[in-house]
């Protein structure tokens, strides 16, 4: 074999990438080494041309007890427990095969949470599609049908609640969806379980499923643009087992519980090889395994098949030397083999044998630490000051009410229920708020807390404005599972971007993670870890740029937990916070009009802060009876949702536009349907008003009795003069049926 | 009162019967895994929801080939009661404990959602402690849950009262079209076997025993079987 340009092309790696490896080795590597490297080094697994800028994030905090670097971070949680969660992007094989792509996403993040010891809980995912209408439509809603299938398949079988998420769809991502899956599970704070390898001649094992050829450059494909040719990429993505997985759980979990397990780590992007190699490297120590002692599914594969296979459901355990037969024992049970492969060394290096004979020998440190780091040149976007400039004046205000239905019918507002209700949202009994009624809530059985998560991203924003949009992303979330009565105590980030060798691209990358780091540290939530996605390109049309944010918050007292719906009429509507809001990149201007442009809103951290406490606060105290965060669609949707799903209590507001003098059309609009961050929709009891008021002008959050909740219409006047009108019923019927529509005919 | 609660590689509801028995009602519990051949005592035995060895097949197909099931079926004989819930009601018609099989959901996709479903009979003894005529609010979650029998077999079943649940609307109580989530014949939501012992049932009545949870009508099953038991003794003691 010889090494060509051509050999390297089709393996992702660039010229000065292959000296590197040269260097590294002190010789030409063989094939299955190219191989090795090549999917070690690929952007998935290296995150070559974001590290150098993801150490800009917080990632320290009282409570974390596992930042970035193992398989999930960890935060502390009280009652002695930890909270254990990441996210992860399964976009481009969700693109090429819908179903598995989406299963698969959920059943590797389900690892990583279980690898730590923790027992998976709760699932959230943030999706982006295309339009479901228009040229791209039809193959859209077969996207979609597939995705929401995928994830529900995988997620309902193996037994973990989907309790939330968040969807949109927008026209840059019909040639590239995006689906984000999180995974939350609970561990006894001192049973974490690390995923490294330590003690020489301690015995690696390989359990799970059988080794097959599919999913082979698999994190290399997840480092290339799309094109037309991308459906021929189809045997890189794998098919999903989740009764395999649920029986990986169960045993993992059973083996845990004992001291006979030194570290593991799941087989999930690169395989063998990055488990292997990250374990000794974590643990400073080597593994040496010979490949013909792996469980196979069909013969005749290479040490490189094997090596590079990204076959779903397979762990790789290191034990101690003596407990054997326990561990096989605990596999037997649950119908699973343990194949003893290899063993730990103290030499540093990655060894395979195949029968015997060395096939690739690297050190661990060439293969994790020495991977390519790249500080990328990054360039202002020129389309940012074409984009930005937003002239009102030509266009034709729309009468708010008509506005109101038309964002409300909107597939991004409308209701979800057609979605949800394919995922089981309530599985082990926890779930307190159920999909779409607020924040995912789940109780802490055995303790009085629940905890609270939301994930959060407006691609739109940022594609105006990336940094400004990645902090509102960071506020809106924590924001979220404020509404829920949470203190938001950690977060995980998932940054899809478009292909970071282009200037504009990394303009973007950066931008948005310096907004984070920015939010994250104002809020006090440190990123315990994440995933970035990048090259989300058909065709070279790139993706908005969609850093997707999840927050994880304590609730002390899960009794006092709140969801966005009215409890009760005759209760008082306060606006919390009073943050200026803009239609600048709203769901009004793009849904009404066809227009993305404009200044995204005006971000105040502190206000944020102040606002997320005196939502905690009012809800541990049981002053508030309902939140609902003022997000997108602005403060008349955030209105009406409040009403939706309350049994039919409507409300009478009043709002007071932000300027003086006589309103004209386009403030009162920009009153109704302007967004931004920094606000929150309570109702309050009529005996709890003042003390929520004392609460709120204590913590500096201003805080304005807008209206009342009652009778069967949605009313809201701007200064006193009527703007919209309409039966409840009616709006609600239009938002919750809007996304069912588009699938009706097909089995709906 | 000892509840055993069978876990088939698969099962995922399994710690939810188990919560709701021994947290909720505070009575005894235990899991009882597929391959044991003792129900360890246990006067009331739950098959629970899930996806049995991973349903691929057609769902408790391969479930009723467990080396529990035999046990169960002995349980059953002898007059214990079972209650199958979900993938428990699945596992139920294959072994041939209740008639009938279960097709896909008409809408061919997966529900989660709160239905309302009414108490036909309450002399089973998971109804006993409910009055006929009750709507209950459970939640169901499952894909394959359109019940279905030939219509000698659904006669029979109406003409025995063996038809314990069935799909109604919320708000008059009647089995409406529209109340049927599934597509299920006659709107059946739950039956029992001849004895009356063996009850099985698409809704996840451990899911609803806790107000916070959105409803606690689920309670009332566990009840029941409570009441029945302490009332009469226990009845299903042959496997002890």
């Amino acid at each position: 074999m010889t090494i060509d340009s051509a050999l390297l092309e089709r393996h992702g790696l660039k010229p000065d990438e292959y000296d590197r490896i040269v260097k590294a080795l002190g010789r030409e590597p063989s094939l299955t080494e190219l191989g090795i490297f090549s999917v070690m080094w690929s952007e998935h697994c290296s995150y070559k041309s974001s590290r150098m800028h993801l150490r800009k994030l917080p990632t320290q905090g009282p409570r974390v007890l596992q930042g970035p670097g193992e398989n999930a971070g960890a935060v502390d949680i009280g009652s002695g427990l930890a909270a254990v969660f990441k996210i992860e992007s399964h976009n481009h094989p969700s693109f090429i095969e819908p179903y598995q792509g989406a299963a698969t996403g959920v059943g590797g993040i389900i690892r990583d949470i279980f690898t730590m010891g923790a027992r998976p809980i709760a699932l959230l995912n943030s999706l982006r599609f295309g339009p479901l209408d228009g040229p791209t439509g039809a193959r859209t809603r077969r996207i979609v049908e597939g995705v929401v299938a995928g994830i529900g398949g995988y997620g309902n079988s193996i037994g973990i609640a989907t309790i939330g998420g968040e969807i949109a769809f927008e026209e840059p991502y019909a040639g590239n969806p995006l689906v984000n899956v999180m995974c939350l599970g609970i561990v006894d704070a001192d049973a974490l379980v690390k995923g490294k390898a330590s003690g020489v001649g301690n015995p690696v094992y390989y359990v799970g499923a059988k080794t097959g050829r599919d999913g082979i450059h698999g994190a290399t494909m997840a480092s290339a643009e799309f094109d037309d040719r991308s459906a021929e990429k189809r045997p890189a993505v794998q098919v999903g087992d989740p009764f395999m997985e649920k029986l990986l759980l169960e045993a993992c979990l059973e083996l845990m519980a004992t001291d006979a397990l030194i570290g593991v780590q799941d087989m999930g992007a690169a395989g063998l090889t990055c488990s292997t190699c990250e374990m000794g490297a974590r643990g400073g120590a080597g593994i040496e395994i010979d490949v013909c002692h792996v469980p196979q599914r069909e013969t005749g594969m290479t040490p490189y098949e094997i090596m590079l296979s990204e076959s779903q459901e397979r762990m790789l355990l290191v034990v101690k030397h003596g407990r054997e037969h326990e561990v096989e024992a605990i596999f037997d049970k649950w119908d699973l083999h343990a194949s003893h492969i290899g063993f730990v060394t103290n030499d540093g290096l990655m060894r395979v044998k195949d029968g015997g004979q060395v096939v690739a020998e690297i050190p661990n440190t060439a293969l994790v630490d020495d991977a390519p780091l790249y500080d990328r040149p990054t360039a202002r976007p020129g389309y940012l000051d074409e984009v930005r400039r937003l002239d009102l004046s030509a266009l034709r205000p729309a009468a708010p009410t008509d506005a109101l239905r038309a964002v409300l019918a909107s597939p991004t507002i409308a209701s979800k229920r057609w979605v949800y209700r394919q995922y089981d949202n309530m599985v082990r009994t926890n779930t307190l708020v159920l999909a779409g009624m607020g924040a995912g809530v789940v109780r802490i059985k055995g303790t009085p807390r629940a905890l609270a998560m939301s994930t959060d991203g407006n691609g739109r924003y940022c594609y105006l404005d990336p940094r400004r949009g990645a902090m509102l992303a960071v506020a809106e979330a924590a924001r979220n599972v404020a509404c829920a009565g949470a203190r938001p105590i950690g977060a995980t980030n998932c940054l899809n971007f478009g292909n970071p060798e282009k200037p504009e691209i990394m303009w973007q990358l950066v931008e948005a993670i310096e907004g984070i780091g920015e939010a994250c540290r104002a809020l006090d939530v440190p990123i315990t870890g994440g995933n970035v996605s990048l090259y989300n390109e058909t065709d070279g049309n790139a993706i908005y740029p969609t850093p997707i944010i999840g927050v994880v918050g304590v609730i002390e007292d899960a009794a006092c937990t709140r969801g966005r719906a009215f409890r009760n009429a005759g209760r008082h509507i306060v606006l919390l916070g009073a943050t200026p809001a803009s239609l600048g990149g709203s769901e009004y201007l793009k849904t009404v009009h066809g227009l993305v442009a404009g200044d995204v809103p005006h971000v105040d951290l502190a206000a944020e802060r102040a606002l997320i406490d005196v939502l905690v606060s009012a809800a541990a105290e049981r002053l508030i009876e309902s939140a609902h965060d003022c997000a997108d669609g602005g403060l008349a949707v955030t209105l009406a949702e409040c009403a939706f799903d309350s049994g039919g209590i409507g409300l009478t507001v009043d709002v007071r536009s932000p300027e003086s003098g006589e309103a004209n059309a386009w403030t009162r609009l920009a009153t109704l349907f302007g967004e931004g961050g920094g606000r929150a929709v309570v109702s309050v009891a009529p005996e709890h008003l003042t003390a929520l008021e004392s609460l709120a002008s204590q913590a500096g959050v201003p805080a304005a009795v807008i209206g009342r909740t009652g009778g069967g219409r949605i009313s809201i006047a701007v200064d006193g003069r009527p703007a919209i009108d309409c039966a409840l019923d009616e709006a609600e019927l239009l938002w919750s049926s809007s996304l069912g529509r588009y699938f009706a005919g097909r089995a709906a | 009162m000892k509840f055993a609660v069978v876990v088939f590689p698969g099962s995922n509801c399994d710690h939810d019967a188990y919560h709701a028995a021994k947290d909720v009602l505070g009575q005894e519990a235990e899991y009882v895994w597929h391959k044991e051949t003792s129900l360890r005592g246990a006067d009331v035995v739950i098959l629970p929801g899930g996806f049995a060895h991973g349903d691929y097949l057609r769902t408790g197909a391969i479930a009723r080939f467990s080396p529990v099931m035999p046990v169960v079926k002995a349980f059953a004989d002898a007059g214990g009661p079972v209650l199958g819930v979900c993938n428990g009601f699945q596992i139920l018609l294959e072994s041939g404990l209740l008639p009938g099989a279960m097709l896909r959901n008409r809408g061919l996709k997966f529900i989660c959602d709160h239905v309302h479903i009414r108490v036909e009979q309450v002399d089973t003894p998971f109804t006993a402690a409910s009055t006929r005529g009750r709507i209950l609010r459970i939640p169901i979650n499952h894909g394959e849950g359109n019940y279905f029998a030939p219509d000698d077999v659904l006669d029979a079943l109406e003409r025995d009262r063996r038809v314990i649940f069935r799909y109604v609307d919320a708000a008059t109580g009647e089995p409406t079209d529209a109340a049927n989530p599934n597509g299920a014949a006659r709107n059946i939501a739950g039956i029992c076997s001849e004895r009356r012992n063996v009850v099985g049932m698409m809704p996840h009545p451990e899911r609803a025993c806790e107000p916070m949870l959105g409803s606690g009508d689920g309670r009332v099953l566990f009840e029941s079987v409570v009441r029945t038991l302490s009332s009469v003794g226990a009845v299903g003691t042959g496997s002890r």
